[in-house]
């Protein structure tokens, strides 16, 4: 991952937006922050540098013990959502701040977007790897089944990794070089370029470069 | 939908274009961009189709150009679109007007809607 700091923000869904050309351009709305940072840790105590952030806060009785405990540093009561992101620079952050879209990004950057996509269940080998299958007439009885999955005798066992049906989606996925199109600092919105991964609700990761 | 994304779209949504429907013939006023020089097309023809809602509404809007039928489809919000001028209003009986790619000259005429005419 980008060593570099982000911010944590709510899928809201998608919409088009007109450009300066009069282009509709598809956009990603993404309700950003404010985040609240809740502990540095440094590569002198904790073996690596990275801040810890939490996103949309709980009311006190909501929160459970070791987190209430964890969080009084920062002066809030709790958080639904806290993730960690690498840094190089953990000295420049201090427990307690806020983090904002404002003067982190502005429009025509480009960042990284992460987010956990749609849970697909168990899915065929089409589905889930793009196999191609079989004809569904003139007499084929090959339709949509793996086929073949290894040698015989040799090596008498299937090869690790081979593609299977299984568990597709739920994955972590970091859509690249996404383009910002819009940040709203008083609304704490961000419009990017297309789509990202996951569900409207999900939780994303927004990394500066 | 959300809210915060229906705020978004009523930003870019124009109100200043005058009702038309399917059957009324109209002047589409377009600017384009040609290198760096900026001028204003016109489209006319007759409104064949009216397609979805909100922010995502566009026509369809044919005419003969040359003996060939020529069909444009516009956003409705779009800010490339200087103006649309309504000439006639049409009566017609259905709202998707496919019928007219098979009609030429007076065949292809469309009765014209009043106060009064309904």
């Amino acid at each position: 991952m980008p060593k570099t700091m982000g911010i944590l923000g709510k899928k809201i869904g998608m919409t088009r937006i007109y450009n300066e050309m009069g282009f509709a351009v598809p956009v990603t709305v993404i309700e950003a922050g404010p985040c609240t940072v809740l502990q540095v840790k440094s590569e002198a105590t904790d073996g690596y540098n990275a801040i810890q952030v939490g996103l949309g806060e709980k009311k006190a009785s909501r929160v459970n013990k070791p987190q209430a405990g964890h969080v009084a540093k920062s002066g809030s009561t709790g958080f639904y959502n806290i993730k960690e992101f690498h840094v190089s620079n953990p000295e420049d952050y201090e427990i307690g701040q806020k983090v904002s879209l404002e003067g982190m990004f502005q429009a025509g950057d480009v960042v990284d977007v992460q987010g956990t996509s749609k849970g697909r269940g168990f899915q065929g080998v089409i589905k889930r790897h793009g196999f191609h299958g079989g004809g569904a007439t003139h007499g084929s009885k090959f339709h949509r089944a793996p086929g073949s999955i290894g040698c015989s005798a040799w090596p008498s066992r299937v090869i690790k990794g081979k593609k299977m049906p299984g568990r597709m989606g739920n994955d972590i996925v970091t859509k690249k070089n996404v383009l910002v199109m819009d940040v709203r600092t008083d609304e704490n919105l961000i419009l990017v370029k297309g789509s990202v991964p996951g569900a409207k609700q999900g939780l994303l990761k927004i990394f500066s470069k | 939908m959300s809210k915060i994304i229906q705020k978004i779209e009523q930003e870019q949504m124009r109100h200043d274009h005058p009702d038309f429907r399917p059957g009324d013939t109209v002047k589409v006023h377009i600017r384009i961009i040609e290198g760096s020089k900026e001028r204003v097309q016109i489209f006319q023809g007759v409104v064949i189709k009216r397609q979805h809602t909100g922010m995502n509404a566009s026509y369809t809007v044919r005419k003969i150009s040359h003996g060939v039928g020529v069909e444009k489809t516009f956003a409705l919000h779009n800010p490339r679109i200087e103006k649309i001028e309504v000439l006639t209003l049409g009566r017609v009986r259905r709202s998707r007007l496919y019928y007219l790619r098979d009609l030429r000259g007076k065949a292809a005429r469309i009765r014209e809607r009043g106060f009064n005419k309904g």
